[in-house]
């Protein structure tokens, strides 16, 4: 019994078929796959195999096809938009390859955005985006704009928006993809970190070296798990 | 934006001049006495030059109707006064011109809400005895007499000495015109110092009698007139199935008239407004439209971090609308100054009230909104994989 109550996501033979005009594309041709709690997992596979689109429908970004996917027992298909964005805000954390932080806001402001979505006082909005930011290191530098940070600094700014709700999952599609192997390295520190802290971390990589920081690798080939 | 700008200086302008249009003519007609009925061959409003022949046929007004009018039950007084254009009025080396000379009784200055201010008015036996003598506007006096009293001296008028008795206390301008630019002498002595010109079709129409009459206190003003309507069509013999061959026109059918006008100004702004409104919406929906496309990758990012399509929708609801108030800021500044500007190079007077500006606040928001709406849902439907894949 306790080990059900440890998977925080599961997918169940989940399919997701893309369609450009009339071509059909099966991104995921049936996946099935549990995230359970301070599980360390990295998405390996090449390009095209399905990763991201496993990603994205695992933190409730995207809908699959077909196929089931649960929520700490709940059926997420069911949700509404409204329920899916909580459910992101809250549940998830996500950091992508290419820095997606808002150009026009502070380091500190990229941070605290996702507290905007979850009628918190302004101050205690700040307040708490400070705290992260600074375990990221970055309390120099969280008035800077984005355009003003390193790559790494900005994939820094990046988790520390992940983790500003306190997330049950992190996910993260590529997250060295853009660095150089040294501020990838410090990127992998603090995901290892993180996980020694309690959290969950699910991360897609091409690179071996990255990977080899999970607990757990699972391999994608053309929308299907080839070795878990 | 352009269009929302001009839209609301427009709104804000041309409400404000007739705003202030308003409150002039409401007062300059309430001037003329709600108890004044004026009996005459012609109506204030409705006389086209066409109908002059029809109207040259109706019997003159005289004194006489003015006498028996007083009788009636529903009236104070009735009086009979008559007026002519004057060229020039002459005081040795002063001379004022486009003056006017009026005939009426010793009732006219309290019938016209005229004081008397220096000197004295006429009495019964100055109109009985047709005696020569004059009142004078505040304007003549200042202009003829500047550095001496007017009362005692004598005007030529078409060559006839008048003597002046009194000076009359200035009143203003009524629709842009002096009251104060004339001179009173009794009828009698104007019936014999100016006959009327007879012949021409305007002389007929308009140079005879008027009676003025003034209601009882208390009295209402319809009433009065029915009675008046009465006696005059008994007093020309009209049977009931002839129409009235006379006019009573009261202050009532001015107010009238220059309603009818602003509501055509009403509509005209109306109309403008809701034109370059329009303009000015599709203006912001098509900047919001760029701005959701520029903005595609930041509406993903904020989805993914939790934003509902409603916290999209209302973000950019809210630009929009913080657009158009922008615009309708601007236009509502514009519209005063321009009301202003008008106001100080022209005889209009402005008036700028505090429902005009929540008007142009309210009709810019709901542009914001109305042309906002769907950019807005545009950005609220965006699926943000494809938001956050938009390079
Ligand atoms: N929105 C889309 N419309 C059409 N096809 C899509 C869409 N998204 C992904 N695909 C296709 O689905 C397949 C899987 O894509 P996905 O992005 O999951 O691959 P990936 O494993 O993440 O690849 P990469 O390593 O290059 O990031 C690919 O063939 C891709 O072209
Ligand atoms: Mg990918």
């Amino acid at each position: 019994m306790k080990k059900k109550t440890d998977i925080i996501c599961r997918a169940v033979d989940v399919k997701k078929t893309y369609w450009r005009g009339k071509v059909a594309v099966e991104a995921l041709r049936g996946v099935s796959f549990d995230i359970k709690r301070n599980a360390y997992i990295s998405i390996m596979g090449p390009s095209g195999s399905g990763k991201s689109t496993l990603v994205h429908i695992l933190s409730c970004l995207d809908t699959p096809t077909s196929g089931e996917y649960y929520l700490e027992n709940a059926l997420v298909s069911k949700y509404s938009d409204e329920e899916l964005a909580k459910v992101r805000n809250i549940f998830f954390g996500f950091i992508f390859q290419s820095f997606s932080l808002l150009p026009r806001l502070s380091a500190l402001d990229n941070v605290a955005l996702p507290l905007i979505y979850r009628s918190i006082s302004k101050h205690e909005r700040i307040a708490k985006a400070k705290e992260i930011i600074e375990n990221v290191g970055l309390a120099d530098r969280m008035l800077h704009r984005p355009n003003e940070l390193s790559g790494g600094e900005c994939q820094r700014v990046a988790i520390a928006r992940a983790l500003v709700n306190d997330p049950k999952v992190i996910f993260a599609d590529e997250p060295t993809g853009n660095l150089d192997s040294k501020t990838g390295a410090e990127i992998m520190e603090i995901f290892d970190h993180l996980v020694d802290e309690g959290n969950t971390v699910v991360m897609v990589t091409h690179d071996v070296n990255v990977a080899a920081h999970a607990r757990r690798t699972v391999k994608l080939k053309d929308g299907l798990i080839a070795n878990d | 934006m352009l269009g929302i700008i001009i839209g609301v200086t427009t709104v804000i302008a041309i409400l404000s001049l007739i705003e202030g249009l308003n409150r002039t003519v409401a007062e300059q007609v309430k001037s003329i006495g709600s108890d004044l009925i004026f009996l005459q061959k012609f109506s204030w409003v409705s006389t086209g030059h066409r109908d002059l022949d029809k109207l040259a046929g109706r019997p003159d007004l005289l004194p006489d109707d003015a006498e028996a009018i007083t009788k009636l039950s529903s009236v104070e007084i009735a009086i009979p006064q008559t007026s002519r254009q004057l060229q020039i009025l002459k005081y040795k080396d002063n001379e004022v011109s486009n003056s006017s000379v009026a005939g009426s009784d010793e009732n006219y200055a309290w019938v016209n809400n005229y004081i008397v201010e220096s000197g004295r008015d006429f009495s019964r036996d100055d109109v009985l005895h047709r005696r020569a003598v004059g009142i004078i506007g505040s304007y003549i006096a200042t202009n003829l007499f500047p550095d001496e009293t007017a009362v005692g001296k004598d005007l030529h008028l078409n060559g006839h000495r008048i003597k002046i008795i009194g000076v009359f206390k200035e009143k203003g301008t009524f629709l842009g015109n002096s009251l104060d630019d004339f001179i009173l002498i009794p009828y009698t002595v104007f019936e014999k110092f100016f006959p009327r010109p007879r012949g021409t079709l305007w002389s007929r129409v308009y140079g005879g009698y008027s009676i003025g009459i003034k209601a009882k206190d208390g009295m209402k003003i319809e009433e009065t007139t029915d009675q008046v309507r009465e006696l005059m069509r008994r007093r020309h013999g009209l049977g009931f199935d002839k129409e009235d061959d006379f006019e009573l026109n009261t202050q009532q059918i001015l107010m009238d008239l220059y309603q009818s006008i602003t509501n055509v100004g009403f509509i005209a702004i109306v109309a403008i407004a809701a034109i370059s409104l329009v303009v000015g919406g599709i203006g912001i929906m098509n900047i919001m439209l760029v701005s959701v496309a520029e903005r595609t990758r930041e509406i993903g990012i904020r989805k993914a971090v939790g934003a509902s399509n409603n916290n999209i929708l209302a973000q950019f609801l809210i630009e929009s609308i913080v657009l158009a108030l922008v615009g309708g800021l601007i236009g509502i500044v514009f519209g005063m100054l321009l009301a202003w500007l008008i106001s100080a190079v022209s005889p209009l007077k402005a008036s700028v009230s505090f429902w005009m500006i929540l008007l142009g606040f309210g009709f810019s928001a709901s542009v914001g909104i109305f042309f906002g709406i769907y950019p807005a849902r545009r950005a609220a439907s965006l699926n943000p994989i494809e938001a956050l894949r938009y390079e």
